[in-house]
């Protein structure tokens, strides 16, 4: 029975790989967006290598005693998942760029719903006093409902 | 039986090879629509004999000839099969109409030569993803699809749909790495993803790690099938693309989510520890998707919001977890599949004859197309479950499932259900008031609809009412179903006992968990798994 015990090296390089991805991911900018997706797969890719267990000699009979053997599973998975995240990173970066081209950013907007609610709030700002309006004549949420607005529709 | 194993790969192997055909013949849009519409009913023809074949039991197929635990196979049992049939039937009707469509605006500036490509891309992603027969395959299914999806939901690349296709791939990336975590995670815990050894061996696990993993499962497929908490996504990128396309997003996208979660659930944990958590997102997911579906001006957004809570009923009968609940779940899909695909085709054409989809410009339809306010009727009303329509059968099932369940919480699901049926009527009859009867507030262009799109539209009503018609056949295959589902141990027979399908067991087995396997390729090979 080999070693099972996984490399502490590889679970520290998990986590860094996972809290720094899902950091980008709450940014707004899809770029952003897109290296943190390619930072949690590299750590998922991790994550699969430590699910094999501990490493070993190739797994090829004859070469290595079945008992040294590493697991070769998880690493066609890996390969597999390394082929997905590439295309997917090329659509991502794609649909940015095409996204800048548009709009002169690559921001990932709200929803309509969220616009909507948005806008609500701004009709409702002058009721309660806001200490952003008073410096710029116009609230946060003002600003917010103008600069998001792009449904071209009126919901009212 | 073994003369038609080779009918297990052909939905998956044929689009993918008709999607490299269609693409080398990209200058010949006559030739790539001829080769999608053979492919796609090839399919419907392979999904129909499967459906015959596993009423005898599952069929299993070991791609490359290496027998169960080791090699990856594909598993075609009643569940698999009949959702296969459908939605195959489906995308052949979709198809048909996005053919006419494309015939009749002339060939816009949108790059038509990659639609046929991806759409059966998209078709071999959904059949692999019901066939998959471990953890890992489910993935590759999973992703074909929806990188698929990535591209007609942005197709042409206007800003609005850039803009929904965004927050639409964002989300789906998110869940498909949560997908893989948690694979990652049932390896290490179990040293396998096929889902026949994981039967056996999750049992055996710490409690602990097991919730865990049900946990991360279904929080992955509970954002593909837009179950409420995480459903926020669904409405708002759904509308922005063709016609065509969200009908078939909104048809089967949901819907491959929704039975990932039936495999797992009945598969993997069977111990039922989080039937209570369900039933609550059951009963969320239908009364808050049905809320936002009333306060929607759009018919589109109203159908996406109805979508999003017509997953609840799905959901209701998994929780349920026996065989009434689930065998109605089962019909219930069935319906929902064909049913929310015709209505989107449909608004469709409600879209190209009233010139919007917005509640407000609409109106008058019922007057100057009374063939297209009844297309919208019959399935509107099935989705609003009035009887004798599939809708209501659906929900009848599931009522029942839920009062034979006896529970309190039970109880409560089905007056949530009966309230979320009469709050869809109303949503419902608020678009068709609007759409159909009042004065129309701007006058409504002159344009006629090409039979081209109305015939398979029209199709696709009828298939609706054929369900309908057959439903008491079809509601006993659903039961057998369910019943296939519960039996996990007929399920792990069929897929690991090798007699005859080759022997690619693992010299070093089943107490070892650290997946190392030493085999050697299947000797009494039989199955010849590929095309």
């Amino acid at each position: 029975m080999i070693d099972m015990s996984p490399s502490l090296v590889l679970v520290v390089a998990i986590g860094a790989l996972f809290i720094s991805g899902v950091y980008l991911l709450l940014e707004r900018s899809l770029t952003r967006v897109l290296v943190g997706f390619i930072l949690i797969g590299n750590g998922v890719n991790l994550l699969f290598l430590v699910a094999g267990g501990a490493a070993g000699g190739p797994p090829i009979v004859g070469t290595t005693a079945s008992e040294d053997m590493s697991d070769p599973l998880p690493q066609a998975m890996v390969l597999t998942a390394i082929v997905i995240t590439l295309a997917l990173t090329a659509f991502v970066l794609a649909m940015a760029y095409r996204s800048w081209q548009l709009h002169g950013h690559d921001e990932v907007q709200d929803d309509l719903e969220d616009r909507r609610i948005v806008r609500l709030a701004a009709k409702n700002a002058p009721s309660f006093n806001d200490l952003d309006a008073q410096e710029d004549t116009e609230s946060i949420d003002e600003q917010a409902a103008e600069a998001r607005d792009e449904t071209g529709r009126d919901d009212a | 039986m073994s003369d038609f194993l080779w009918l297990v790969p052909l939905p998956v192997v044929m689009p993918l090879f008709a999607a490299g055909l269609t693409l080398a013949l990209y200058r010949h849009p006559v030739a790539q629509r001829i080769i999608s519409v053979v492919a796609l009913t090839l399919m419907v023809c392979a999904g129909t004999a499967l459906l015959v074949l596993a009423d005898n039991g599952a069929v299993v197929v070991d791609i490359g000839g290496w027998a169960a635990p080791v090699g990856i196979d594909l598993v075609a049992d009643r569940v698999s099969a009949l959702m296969l049939t459908v939605s195959s039937t489906v995308m052949l009707c979709v198809l048909l109409y996005s053919l006419g469509q494309g015939i009749t605006d002339g060939d816009e500036a949108a790059p038509v030569s990659i639609y046929h490509p991806t759409y059966l891309v998209l078709a071999a992603g959904v059949s692999n993803a019901f066939l998959a027969g471990d953890l890992f395959n489910l993935y590759v299914g999973f992703e074909i699809l929806l990188a698929a999806s990535y591209v007609l939901l942005t197709l042409g690349g206007t800003g609005e749909r850039i803009r929904a296709g965004s927050i639409y791939v964002v989300v789906a990336l998110l869940s498909s790495l949560i997908f893989l975590v948690a694979i990652a995670l049932v390896y290490a815990a179990a040293g396998t993803v096929n889902l026949a050894q994981l039967a056996l061996r999750l049992p055996e696990l710490d409690p602990g790690v097991q919730l865990v993993l049900q946990l991360l499962l279904l929080l992955a497929f509970g954002i593909k099938a837009a179950i409420f908490p995480l459903s926020a996504w669904l409405p708002d990128s759904y509308p922005t693309a063709p016609a065509p396309v969200t009908a078939v997003f909104a048809g089967l996208l949901t819907k491959v989510g929704v039975y990932a979660i039936i495999r797992t659930q009945t598969l993997l944990f069977t111990d039922g520890r989080l039937d209570t958590l369900l039933m609550w997102l059951a009963l969320a997911t239908m009364v808050i998707g049905i809320l936002g579906a009333v306060a929607q001006n759009d018919i589109k957004r109203l159908l996406s919001f109805t979508l999003v809570s017509h997953i609840g009923y799905m959901l209701f009968g998994i929780a349920l977890a026996d065989r009434a609940g689930l065998g109605a779940s089962i019909f219930y899909v069935t319906h929902h599949i064909t049913v929310q695909t015709t209505l989107f085709l449909v608004v469709g054409l409600v879209e190209r004859r009233g010139g919007s989809t917005s509640l407000e410009r609409l109106g008058g339809l019922a007057k100057i197309a009374p063939g297209l306010a009844v297309l919208f009727f019959i399935p509107a009303m099935s989705l609003a479950g009035i009887p004798p329509l599939s809708g209501f059968l659906g929900k009848i099932g599931l009522l029942q499932a839920g009062v034979q369940a006896g529970t309190p919480l039970a109880y409560t699901l089905v007056v949530g259900s009966v309230v979320t049926s009469v709050l869809t009527l109303y949503a419902i009859v608020k678009a068709w008031n609007k759409a159909f009867w009042q004065t129309p507030p701007e006058p409504i262009p002159e344009t006629r609809l090409p039979f081209s799109l109305v015939g398979p539209t029209t199709a696709l009503v009828g298939l609706g009412l054929l369900i309908t018609v057959v439903a008491g056949p079809l509601y006993s295959y659903t039961d057998r179903a369910a019943r296939t589902l519960l039996d996990t141990d007929a399920y792990v027979d069929a897929v690991l006992r090798p007699d005859g399908r080759g022997s690619g067991e693992s010299a070093d087995e089943p107490s070892e968990t650290d997946g190392v396997t030493e085999s050697a390729p299947g000797a009494g090979e039989t199955s010849g798994g590929g095309s």
